[in-house]
């Protein structure tokens, strides 16, 4: 957890190993946040039209991109000479059912060449077709129906758009943050008519999902009369809200 | 009679194709895989893996659950190494929370890690023999196997789901006795590889079913998005622990073999060869265990802190109890962390909200990829050559199904 620099007195071999160590990791790090930053200037400037925000953090670059943009997009990154992101590495998404726009489509890609890594992010709304990147990357195949099959978002242009993961005859889609993750339907060998059935999901006791939020981050407590509460009712440095404990 | 027929075909006949089903019961399937084949005569005109037999709603599960309770579902992913699987989640938690993990703990997870790869290749490579008709393989195999799950059993506990690399180290130090016995088994193995390697490389069946069979090219490779091996057995030396280094990948000195063929028989011998590597590293972790005394976690918020120190301070006894209960927070963000996993690319891309359970993980399985490329590859291939390419694709369903 110290930040101490390299330079500490070291002790013992093992402990100067160590600082050389994080010493060649800081290096590294530095090293590719400044590629990065050239990339994503590299990459906003010349698709202006796409890019709606980039960010570095961490040594990872993320570039928000139009929805509408999302195939021309990649093929920019396979050809360019500068990004040559070759590799598709994965396609997924993050629901937030909050929002408008209800789904992040988030991909990564690698480029062997550059030994470089980039993350794409597209926000779309529930009602939302994205075009598939199946002609830039076959590989992308299997992962817009993983994608389609958790969350339900269609891509255009995907020729055989079936669920993949989940069996034969499923309904809904799992991985959406309103879906239970008991499920709706259970399955079981029936002896009397020697066949699997698919019955309604029949909990013996309440599927048990334990909140062990600490109650001194997670309520909001307005003491009446209390006046140091500033004026959108929050004490000053108070954490947000926490979803109320149940169980 | 004769002659009386006026329903006789003359020229072509119209053949239909043969559809099969391969699996999701076969021996060869590495699990529970469902092949659907279009053949012609014998050779493979279409070939659709079924997946998801094996679906348990993993990154579901992990969404309610805090992050020191998702890591066991790791071992289940790839269950023929599991601490590799761990690694990656560990670093990525460790990304998001700015953690720097104690110099011992960072061997112990080298060390074990090449472990998992020679347990993962053991498997494969044998397993991969027997689906193409040798059978001794796979009893050497397995014995050097269980030799190495002692030593998973003896450091966490488990012989299989160890659950051992934990955010911000490893769980227990290695006690010495330990150390010395891998030394002996490092002694030890290369003489057991070697016979591997007798009955195996220059073996005619062996070579007539791999030879020229499911061969990649550098285009597939980036078409599919192969890693690990699959990209290796083709000539491009891409290794993550090369190219990206992660823990104290980088003051290792060993090889990264390439074929040359990217043929099954390739993939085979560059296996073999990573086992070898795999052993170098082995034997410099433990040269370096020996000298680097000290803590494996980093005490702090994510780890519990010791055993002793719970018995007399009152503070350690409420972290612990919050730590186990509670669990830790990781702050809001997100990061891919990945790891060369022995099958290849394993990444963990998390989401995090600032609370102690992950918003969303997805677990990016390099087996996933390879599957999806068999239509592709086996296409033209026989019949037969297929439990071939599954074999050398090493898949596991833990992980391609999650």
């Amino acid at each position: 957890m110290s930040d101490t620099p390299a330079s500490t007195q070291a002790a013992s071999p093992a402990e100067a190993d160590a600082a050389r160590n994080r010493a060649r990791m800081a290096e590294r790090l530095r090293e590719r946040t400044e590629q990065l930053s050239d990339l994503a200037a590299h990459i906003s400037g010349r698709e202006e039209d796409a890019v709606l925000r980039t960010e570095l953090l961490r040594g990872e670059l993320t570039i928000e991109v139009a929805p509408a943009s999302i195939l021309t997009f990649t093929e920019f990154l396979l050809s360019d000479a500068t990004s040559r992101f070759s590799t598709l590495v994965d396609i997924t998404a993050v629901d937030y059912p909050d929002r408008e726009k209800r789904f992040d489509v988030v991909y990564h890609f690698l480029s062997m060449y550059r030994n470089q890594r980039l993350r794409v992010r597209v926000s779309i709304r529930e009602d939302e077709v994205l075009s598939s990147i199946i002609p830039v990357h076959p590989s992308a195949n299997w992962f817009e129906r993983e994608v389609f099959d958790m969350f339900g978002i269609l891509f255009s242009g995907h020729p055989d758009l079936r669920r993949i993961l989940t069996d034969y005859g499923f309904r809904g889609h799992p991985l959406r943050k309103d879906f239970p993750t008991t499920g709706y339907s259970e399955v079981r060998y029936d002896e009397a008519l020697k066949r699997v059935v698919y019955e309604p999901v029949n909990l013996v006791q309440e599927y048990r999902q334990f909140d062990f939020m600490s109650p001194w981050e997670g309520a909001d407590y307005i003491l009446p009369g209390d006046d140091k509460v500033a004026a959108d009712g929050h004490v000053s440095g108070a954490a947000p809200a926490k979803p109320a404990a149940k169980g | 009679m004769d002659g009386q027929f006026d329903d006789a075909l003359t020229g072509e006949q119209k053949i239909r194709n043969f559809n099969i089903n391969f699996g999701p019961q076969h021996p060869a399937a590495h699990g529970v895989l469902r092949l659907v084949l279009e053949l012609d005569g014998e050779i493979v005109e279409r070939c659709d893996p079924h997946i998801g037999l094996l679906h348990r709603g993993t990154e579901k599960l992990m969404e309610s659950r805090t992050y020191l309770q998702n890591l066991p579902y790791f071992d289940r992913l790839d269950y023929v190494a599991p601490m590799n699987q761990e690694h990656a989640w560990c670093l990525a938690i460790e990304a998001l929370c700015g953690i720097e993990v104690p110099r011992r703990a960072s061997l112990i997870r080298v060390l074990y890690s090449e472990i998992g790869r020679i347990l993962n290749h053991l498997l494969n490579v044998t397993t991969q023999a027997m689906d193409v008709g040798a059978l001794t393989p796979p009893l050497w195999g397995f014995e050097e196997r269980e030799k190495l799950m002692v030593f998973y059993e003896r450091a966490s506990g488990a012989r299989l789901h160890a659950a051992y690399f934990r955010p911000g180290g490893v769980h227990q130090d290695l006690p010495p006795e330990l150390i010395d016995d891998i030394d002996t088994w490092a002694d030890e193995f290369p003489a057991v590889l070697a016979d591997i390697d007798g009955l195996l490389t220059d073996n005619r069946i062996f070579k007539q079913r791999n030879v020229d069979i499911g061969v990649v090219n550098e285009q597939d490779i980036l078409d599919w998005g192969f890693s690990g091996v699959m990209v290796r057995g083709s000539g491009l030396a891409w290794d993550l622990r090369r190219a990206q280094p992660y823990e104290c990948y980088d003051e290792f000195d060993f090889q990264i073999p390439v074929g040359t063929a990217g043929d099954c028989y390739d993939r085979y011998l560059v296996r073999m060869q990573e086992m070898r590597e795999s052993l170098k590293i082995i034997k410099q972790a433990i040269e370096k265990l020996r000298v680097t005394p000290g803590d494996v976690l980093a005490r702090g918020k994510l780890t519990p802190p010791p055993r002793a120190e719970m018995k007399t301070s009152m503070e350690s006894l409420i972290h612990h109890f919050k730590l186990y209960t509670e669990g830790f927070h990781v702050p809001a963000g997100e990061v891919y962390a990945a790891v060369e996993a022995p099958k290849g690319e394993f990444g963990v891309y998390l989401v995090a909200d600032g609370t102690n359970k992950p918003y969303r993980a997805k677990l990016r399985a390099p087996g996933f990829l390879h599957l999806q490329a068999m239509d592709y590859i086996s296409k033209g291939h026989q019949l037969a050559d297929v439990a071939a390419i599954i074999g050398t694709m090493d898949v596991v369903f833990g992980e391609i199904d999650r």
